[in-house]
């Protein structure tokens, strides 16, 4: 999983990309290395082979045959065994008259060159090497030709061959290593920025980018990652604190009116047209009162300010009691609200956020499932997570909105024909929230189904 | 009964104070945690109102003060924090119940008057009689004018209550408590449904309703016709 992460990070490919344009380069530079020194070497040959049939010729012009001949035989015994230099003169017979090679070879010239196999006179251990010659017709029909084994010269060919490629398979052993380390350590940098990430869309807005000391260009960009941070934090406290404020200070206000509104409604001397009007009033005030409450709470919940009367509960009696309360209401809609009981986990948590948390998920079940629906509480567990589904055969929640219903007074289209203030989920979830616990929409083919996760008491 | 009310915020004090008096009561109040420890050593009240914050001495520091000295005085927390999760850190520092602001006046009317009954009609008592309505609650049977009528184990515990608190106004939220046990808001009111099966077992089939709605406030079981 990390290593298909790794391969698949740009850094790595924009690694191999440029160790495989640095490898072409080099092996391009290789190559002409090799061309121009083969050439060279093959040209200091030839050079050699020519100079030699100059001096050779000038001799027999100046001291006949029998000096070209002597100066062979040096030349020959002169020369070390494993010497190079190849050397045949003919007479104009075609018989051999002084020279290491023993009969002229039988190649057609190229430009007046001759390449060939030579047999070593090695007896033991006989090969054929590669040679180059080239002859020159001497006058009276006299045939030269000087030549070279060059053996020696086409294993330096081939020594530089292995050891260019040599240099070519370091280079991309190192360029790839480099390439690897390099790209592992910007992967590592970027990943505590994705981390970072990852915490604050997980609601840890508090998380911040760590910086080093070196102050490079991934620790400019934490700077200013964080610093963007730190002013969406603040915005998002300021409009949370706004909104509350508002909710708190219209509540004051809202109640005194209530309270009026109260004292009127006792009054004897009022019609009862008014009486009908001043209850109204109040119902309307105490929905305002109630959304306001309901909003402070959220907001008291996720800041985490409130708190819990920890102690072991028993999420099978939860969710007995729940169905208990709610019987009758799903009755009244001939909705059948079935608890089945798979294992009877035990968590630590406050019973009442819990049961209010789970109330308004069900709460909602059961008012969006149709007349004679089925609504099914299951209470189970698995790996040390006790797990609460509600689901119910209703009309069910399109996956694109699954995020959208814990938002504050989000309200789907559909719901909003029925009772609520849109802040029954995102209470659930707050307080879900609260209890390291974990809420989760899927679909129900059809309907709903909610999940709820949370740790078990060990 | 005779009450005494803790606030400092005037409004909330004089709104309050007259609706108690208007019920019957008879209403002192303080303006500060001071004042209202002195009175509440000084005199006999059988219900103590304390808001939480106060100027001078806090009210939950208040309730334990009188608590460490023996005063037993049934005590409603008003709580401006308006929490339900603060209920648990009222309760603990020797409250009885709890009303977080803002309330219907029903609502601490109704509370009051529960305290105040809890002082002189313990839940010893295992036989009760609301009119033609009988209770046992050892034997768990309930019949009206002879007639048996049988009940879910949580309707009996429905009507166990309000039987206990007859004649007196019981708010939904007060019977969640006390019937459920869980302190929460419901989104819907799950309690109408269940007191309206009660409803049909113990009123329908007889002269005169005894379980009245009290609109704005909650139920009442009365004692008379």
């Amino acid at each position: 999983m990390i290593q298909n992460k790794f391969i698949a990070s740009s850094t790595f490919r924009l690694a191999l990309l440029y160790v495989t344009l640095f490898a072409a380069s080099v092996l391009l530079l290789f190559s002409f290395i090799y061309w121009s020194s083969v050439r060279y070497m093959a040209a200091q040959s030839d050079a050699g082979i020519q100079t030699e049939i100059q001096t050779l010729s000038d001799r027999y012009e100046r001291a006949g045959m029998p000096g070209l001949r002597r100066l062979i035989l040096e030349r020959i015994t002169r020369q070390q065994p494993t010497g190079s230099s190849l050397y045949i003169l003919t007479d104009p017979t075609g018989r051999h008259v002084v020279g290491n090679i023993s009969r002229w070879p039988t190649v057609e010239p190229e430009d007046g060159w001759l390449n060939f196999r030579l047999e070593t006179r090695d007896r033991d251990n006989p090969e054929t090497h590669p040679a180059r010659a080239k002859k020159f017709q001497l006058s009276g029909g006299f045939r030269l030709l000087v030549g070279e084994d060059i053996q020696e010269l086409k294993a330096a060919q081939r020594q530089i061959i292995i050891a260019l490629g040599w240099g070519v398979i370091l280079t991309l052993v190192l360029g790839l290593a480099g390439g690897f380390f390099m790209s592992r350590r910007m992967l590592t940098r970027l990943e505590t920025i994705n981390q970072t990430s990852q915490n604050i869309i997980d609601g840890d807005l508090k998380s911040r980018v760590p910086v080093s000391a070196r102050g490079d260009e991934f620790d400019r960009l934490a700077i200013n990652l964080n610093q963007m941070l730190d002013q969406i934090q603040e915005l998002m406290e300021s409009i949370k604190q706004v909104s509350d404020n508002i909710a708190h200070d219209l509540k004051t206000p809202l109640f005194r009116l209530r309270q009026h509104l109260e004292s009127l409604s006792k009054l004897s001397e009022i019609s009862p047209e008014h009486t009908q009007a001043l209850v109204q009033s109040l119902s309307e005030a105490d929905r305002l009162l109630g959304l306001f409450n309901a909003l402070l709470r959220i907001a008291r919940i996720e800041s985490e300010a409130v708190k819990k009367a920890l102690q072991p509960v028993k999420l099978a009696d939860l969710a007995r009691d729940l169905a208990e309360l709610y019987e009758p209401l799903a009755e009244e809609k001939h909705q059948a609200l079935d608890v089945v009981i798979q294992q009877s986990p035990t968590v630590i948590g406050d019973q009442d956020m819990l049961f209010q948390a789970l109330a308004n998920i069900l709460d909602n079940a059961i008012k969006y499932t149709p007349a004679n629906g089925i609504i099914q509480v299951t209470v189970t567990e698995d790996a040390n997570q006790a797990i609460i589904y509600i689901c119910d055969n209703g009309p069910g929640i399109q996956a694109d909105d699954h995020e959208k219903v814990f938002q504050r007074f989000v309200r789907l289209d559909h719901s909003r024909s029925k009772p609520g203030n849109g802040l029954g989920l995102s209470l659930a979830r707050a307080l879900l929230h609260l209890h390291d616990a974990a809420v989760e929409l899927s679909g129900n083919h059809p309907g709903l189904c909610v999940k709820v996760e949370m740790p078990i008491d060990k | 009964m005779r009450i005494l009310l803790i606030e400092d915020d005037q409004d909330v004090a004089r709104h309050v104070s007259r609706g108690l008096k208007e019920s019957g009561h008879v209403v002192d109040i303080a303006e500060n945690g001071i004042d209202g420890f002195s009175l509440a050593t000084e005199e006999n009240y059988d219900v103590l109102v304390i808001d939480r914050m106060l100027p001078r001495l806090d009210g939950l520091t208040l309730i334990e003060n009188l608590r460490s000295r023996n005063n037993l005085t049934p005590v409603l927390i008003l709580s401006a924090l308006g929490e339900l999760e603060d209920r648990i850190i009222g309760l603990r520092a020797g409250g009885d119940d709890y009303l977080p602001k803002p309330f219907a006046f029903e609502e601490l009317l109704a509370r009051v008057e529960a305290l105040g009954r809890r002082t002189f009609q313990g839940s010893a008592n295992t036989h009760l009689k609301v009119s033609e309505l009988e209770m046992d609650v050892l034997s768990r049977k309930v019949q009206r004018a002879g007639q048996a009528i049988s009940l879910q184990p949580r309707e009996f515990r429905l009507l166990e209550y309000l039987m206990r608190h007859s004649g007196q106004v019981v708010t939904r939220t007060m019977l969640l408590e006390n019937v459920w046990d869980y302190h929460f808001d419901p989104q819907t009111n799950v309690i109408d449904v269940h007191v309206s099966r009660l409803r049909s077992k113990i009123d329908r089939d007889f002269e005169y309703p005894l379980l009245q709605t009290v609109r704005g406030a909650g139920y009442m079981l009365c004692d008379s016709e």
